[in-house]
């Protein structure tokens, strides 16, 4: 037991205070609106690891974005194989004090994934991963962009997916 | 924000048939909203899946998630990697707003809304 230690507040970080606070320090009085929902879909697994197609969705996009015209960002689909070296991902929010990402297996698990499915714990990875545009729009992402990625989906016959933001 | 977009995400594919496993690091902000699978990697935002550079890490992680889509009979199922940071300044670090910085945030903030009205006012289309 010694792990064991007291605790006055959580250990992990609450983003939705941190923010809160941080902005209303920064003089933006009005709080972001976080989404909240009681009910959670749930969909069993419907056949053995080893027979599914497994698909990835990150929130980074192509290096070709980087430095071009600010302009909305579309649901995309990419190529696994090859895997992309580097994934622009400077406009998102992460800590960019602590640690970087010019690894993207840190934050898309391609490496490891090709690795399940060469020892067969998965049946394969999907012909192209996939990446959604970060919005502070929660309805823009439900209307527009989660249904584009569930149609990006079903186009490439993906049985389960694994969803990694930044 | 990257959490809430990727949960709505997987809870739209879910409901459409496809089972989902998010793997990330805001835990809050992903509970709040209400996912099926969340592997939960208590590292500052960037390397939800592992340190950079360190495959064994990601590896692990990964294959958690990998059990969890196996084991997994109820959504709002939660697990989170053994891994630790190791120097933890981060927590504090990340958008720090004390009394040390204060009057330096609400000097940006007003800098920056005066920029942004300018911006308006010369036509420039404000940024996402």
């Amino acid at each position: 037991m010694r792990d064991r230690q007291h605790i006055a507040h959580p250990t992990y970080l609450r983003y939705i205070d941190k923010l809160r606070e941080y902005y209303a320090a920064s003089g933006y009085p009005m709080p972001y609106k976080w989404v909240h929902f009681t009910d959670v879909p749930f969909t069993p697994l419907p056949k053995p690891l080893s027979e599914c197609r497994v698909g990835l969705v990150t929130t980074a996009f192509p290096m070709s974005v980087a430095g071009a015209e600010r302009s909305p960002k579309e649901p995309y689909a990419m190529p696994t194989d090859p895997a992309p070296d580097r994934l622009y991902t400077q406009d998102l929010f992460w800590d960019k004090d602590a640690t970087h990402t010019d690894d993207v297996n840190s934050f898309v698990p391609l490496a490891a994934m090709s690795e399940f499915v060469a020892e067969g714990r998965v049946g394969s990875l999907a012909p192209r991963f996939y990446g959604v545009p970060t919005d502070y729009s929660a309805r823009r992402t439900e209307q527009r962009d989660a249904p584009a990625i569930t149609e990006l989906a079903l186009e490439d016959a993906v049985d389960v997916m694994l969803l990694t933001p930044l | 924000m990257c959490h809430q977009t990727v949960s709505l995400t997987a809870r739209h594919l879910e409901a459409a048939g496809i089972p989902t496993v998010v793997i990330g690091s805001a835990r809050d902000i992903v509970e709040e909203c209400g996912v099926p699978r969340f592997v939960f990697q208590d590292f500052p935002l960037g390397n939800p899946i592992g340190k950079p550079w360190d495959h064994a890490m990601q590896r692990a992680t990964t294959g958690m998630a990998l059990d969890l889509l196996e084991r997994a009979f109820a959504p709002r199922t939660t697990v989170q990697t053994p891994f630790r940071w190791g120097d933890d300044a981060w927590r504090e670090n990340f958008m720090r707003a004390d009394d040390s910085n204060r009057a330096e945030l609400a000097r940006a903030g007003e800098e920056r809304r005066r920029a942004q009205a300018e911006a308006t006012t010369r036509g420039i289309k404000r940024g996402g």
